[in-house]
């Protein structure tokens, strides 16, 4: 996309939670996401829209090092995060995940019960303090607490879809992460608890800077304070299309008033 | 309309032909059913004049004795059953490690394929060529071993007996090899059942690989991996010829790992040719035990992987 | 920044890999200990194959393929009615468990789908194929051999491959059954919307859809049951001498197989019978490795 764009935001270092500079990630040989320049900024709620393929989710899953999941994945830039390139050779992926954490598109607790389901993340990094009290503070927090309060024991593959994607939420609240990836985590929901949900992520934001990847263009328009627009290009002689960023802006301006005629297309409709 | 598509019904033969294909179809797979009923009928109405002269005692009695005909099947019932559980015990470890090995991107593909694919391998070779080896390569191999056993440990039951070659100990050894192929083959399965989103969600919170492997992973496919489990225990419950070629076919009862001793299908490889009378008898006796033995642990394993599996 | 978010977390914790601390050092371990459970997996197939094949391989020669065992204490001679008789009897008994195993399969998966029949069989295909394999030869030989019921013969080369027929049974019924519902229903109906009968569709249609799976299930089948003795020990028992495949009577007499002759050979204190009991070891491994192999590469045909 434009530097230019990435200039307008005149924040100072703290302002931005994590910074991607020229980042371009590939599977194999062919390149998923190319030249992204892009700035979170810190309690805030920043979307990625666009079309299917144009990387959004890959380059959302770069953020907390889960492509080293996938073999033959590599990524080419910087991911700043406090400070520190996310992918030096010197930096452990387990730790970037304690402070960055993710909510899924479809929603995988655990097999454990709900008291479990949450406990899980903050043991194993170590939490000392009053477990009960956390669980039922990260609970209340993802807007679930009401509805497990009395069946803490029971399995958390019990609950509906849209509680199981709280729990998820609350599991990942537990860890005190800095940072929340959301990956359309209201796709596989009802409206109702997607609405539950966008609730929920406004008073996150008081606590956690999120990234949200949204199809959803009114959801964007309801949850974030910034949007980020990707689209998919075509390559020659390969199959398949390579995403690139188009615009970077505050919600309001992406919306209303877009300066790149792409993205006035599609905010309107008129593709994707 | 062409003559020759001229709508006809369809002849008396082919109907026929269509449900004597499936008569036929029915009774072929009816004989399993029969074969099944007819071998425990075949052995239990062999095994009757002895169960009928020793009763439950044959089960605890270790007195073998075919000069004498007298028979207790203790000895090898307790082979039987020492000789399948111990080898799980070394078995299991090593099969599941080896599992999870092939099935985590901690080595690359083509070498986790190999791995996997000798472990297949180790599976087709017989029987009786692993006793053969186990007889002249491995034995004499950990002689050394096993009289230090004796000789620092010999105050210890287990240990009490100077090896002297076929043994128990080395029986246990060579099940082990033979069982290590099931147990890692569906353990590798269940493994790779486990649904990848389980997995990233443990990775998202922030586990480590093994974190994730212990805490997730593996709890996911429990169900699997004990159904594999207990199928390699009713295979080395009723595993023969290396069995018989190297655990020594004694009569009698020894605590001792490094004396030699018995189980049930040793000694009916073993005496069965040339037994009569009511040496057959007893020896269908203890067939009917292992019959039972083997049947209770396939069908409990079945119903475990059932009742496990819907949990999760 | 923090003014306008006082509640916003944030951390000093490093970022780096730190390769002493517990959960890391744990990882390492353990992944290393899995690593070594590997080696020590694979090192007996290693251990096997290549002394099967130093101490067999040695041996061969055209006098192996050709000539009968020595008597004990003298030397030369072959396992030639060995490797025969184990084709034969093999053979007998793929003649037996074909059509049973394939015929059952076909029932359970086109005519039988999920009733009680259907589980019943597939339950009791499990059992069977559970069951020891020496108890097969004793069954065998509590109705065939002591009885004399093949037409006045105790042991017999028929009554091996029947026992050994036993053992390949389950297997062909699975793979069969297996391989069959692998074949999608629209192919069925397709046919069955030509007119054609359950008969024709099921074996013109069906089947050699099927036909990899099912083969592939049968050749494995065929290379465990060459491999087993225990069955054989009293059913097809022993022989010295070459037989007599031009008569029927040949059939109906014990017979050598490669797998008995290694289990007599290994535990005699004859030095020339043991060496044969390798070679006869490295013809058997070699028959049985290829007919995997073959099976293997089936199977990749069939993944089009």
């Amino acid at each position: 996309m434009t530097k230019e764009s990435a200039d307008k935001q005149q924040s100072t270092a703290e302002n931005i939670a994590v910074s991607m500079q020229n980042v371009t990630i590939s599977y194999g040989k062919s390149a998923a996401v190319r030249d992204v320049f892009c700035e979170i900024s810190t309690g805030k709620v920043t979307a990625f829209i666009g079309p299917s393929g144009c990387g959004k989710s890959t380059l959302l899953r770069s953020i907390n090092r889960m492509n080293d999941l996938i073999e033959g994945c590599t990524l080419k830039g910087r991911v700043l995060f406090d400070g520190v390139d996310l992918y030096d050779a010197t930096v452990d992926p387990v730790e970037v995940r304690r402070r960055i954490g993710m909510v899924f598109q479809q929603p995988n607790p655990f097999p454990k019960s709900i008291y479990e389901n949450v406990a899980f993340g903050a043991r194993i990094n170590g939490y000392t303090g009053n477990m009960d009290e956390l669980v039922e503070r990260s609970l209340r927090q993802a807007a679930v607490w009401d509805e497990c309060k009395d069946k803490l024991k029971d399995s958390g593959c019990s609950l509906s879809g849209g509680q199981q994607q709280r729990l998820c939420i609350a599991r990942t609240i537990a860890t005190q992460p800095e940072v929340i990836l959301m990956d359309e985590p209201c796709s596989a929901l009802d409206p109702i608890s997607t609405l539950k949900i966008e609730e929920t992520m406004h008073e996150l934001k008081k606590s956690f800077t999120i990234v949200i990847v949204t199809h959803n263009m009114q959801q964007a328009v309801r949850v974030s304070d910034e949007t980020a627009f990707f689209n998919a290009e075509t390559v020659e002689n390969r199959s398949g299309k390579v995403g690139y960023l188009v615009e970077f802006n505050d919600t309001q301006s992406i919306f209303n008033s877009p300066q790149q005629q792409a993205t006035q297309d599609y905010v309107s409709g008129r593709f994707g | 309309m062409d003559n020759r598509y001229r709508l006809r019904k369809r002849p008396q033969s082919e109907k026929l032909v269509d449900s004597g294909f499936k008569t036929l179809a029915l009774s072929l797979a009816s004989v399993v059913a029969l074969i099944l009923v007819a071998i425990l009928i075949v052995v239990f109405q062999g095994g009757l004049p002895s169960m009928l002269r020793y009763g439950w005692e044959f089960l605890i009695t270790s007195n073998w004795n075919p000069v004498d005909d007298e028979y207790g099947a203790g000895a090898a019932i307790y082979g039987t059953l020492v000789t399948s559980i111990l080898s799980l015990f070394i078995a299991v470890p090593l099969g599941i490690g080896t599992a999870i090995f092939i099935t985590e991107n901690i080595i690359p593909e083509k070498l986790r394929n190999f791995i996997g694919l000798m472990v297949e391998l180790l599976a087709a070779i017989p029987s009786v060529v692993l006793g053969l080896w186990a007889i002249f390569v491995m034995e004499p191999f950990i002689r050394p071993g096993l009289e230090l056993l004796y000789n620092y440990f010999g105050w210890f039951p287990l240990f009490s007996s100077s090896p002297m070659g076929p043994g128990t100990l080395p029986a246990v050894l060579i099940l082990v090899v033979m069982i290590l192929p099931i147990i890692t083959a569906i353990t590798r399965d269940s493994l790779q059942q486990v649904p990848q989103q389980l997995t990233q969600a443990a990775y998202g919170i922030g586990t480590t690989r093994w974190g994730a492997i212990i805490n997730v992973t593996l709890p996911a496919a429990i169900s699997g991996i004990v159904g594999g489990v207990m199928l390699a225990l009713g295979r080395a419950m009723g595993e023969t010829m290396a069995v018989t070629m190297i655990i020594g076919n004694s009569n009698n009862f020894s605590f001792s790992l490094l004396a030699p001793g018995n189980t049930i299908s040793a000694m009916l490889a073993n005496q069965f040719g040339e037994a009569d009378g009511s040496q057959v008898s007893s020896l269908m006796y203890a067939a009917f035990v292992l019959i039972i033995m083997t049947l209770a642990v396939n069908i409990f394993a079945q119903l475990l992987v059932k009742r496990l599996s819907l949990k999760y | 920044m923090k003014k306008n978010n006082p509640g916003l977390i944030t951390r000093k914790a490093e970022l780096s890999y730190k390769p002493n601390i517990t959960r890391n050092l744990g990882n390492r371990l353990m992944t290393g200990l899995a690593g070594l459970f590997s080696a020590i997996a694979v090192l007996p197939l290693i251990l096997v194959l290549g002394y099967v094949l130093i101490k067999g391989a040695s041996k061969i020669s055209i006098d192996l393929f050709t000539q009968l065992p020595p008597p004990p204490g003298l030397e030369g001679g072959g396992i030639g009615n060995a490797i025969i008789g184990t084709l034969v009897v093999t053979f007998i008994a793929a003649l037996f468990a074909i059509p049973v195993g394939v015929g059952g399969g076909i029932y359970l998966a086109e005519y039988s789908r999920s009733d009680w029949f259907a589980q019943f069989i597939r339950f009791g295909t499990n059992v069977l194929a559970g069951v020891p394999s020496i108890i097969a030869g004793v069954f065998i030989y509590g109705t065939l051999v002591t009885t004399k019921l093949l037409f006045g013969n105790s042991y017999s080369a028929v009554a091996g491959g029947l026992a050994l027929s036993i053992l390949m049974i389950p297997t062909i019924i699975k793979t069969t059954d297996e391989g069959l519902k692998l074949v999608p229903d629209d192919l069925r109906r397709g046919a069955l919307g030509v007119g054609a009968s359950r008969f024709i569709t099921i074996t013109r249609i069906t089947v050699p859809t099927a036909f990899t799976p099912i083969a592939t299930g049968v050749v494995l089948a065929v290379a465990r049951a060459a491999g087993e003795t225990a069955p054989l020990i009293f059913t097809a028992l022993f022989s010295s001498y070459w037989a007599n495949l031009l008569s029927v009577d040949g059939l109906f007499s014990s017979i050598a197989t490669l797998s008995v002759l290694i289990y007599n050979f290994s535990i005699m204190p004859l030095e020339v019978q043991n060496e044969l009991a390798w070679a006869a070891s490295f013809v058997l491994v070699a028959l049985i490795l290829s007919l995997n192999l073959f099976a293997r590469w089936l199977g990749r045909f069939a993944s089009r």
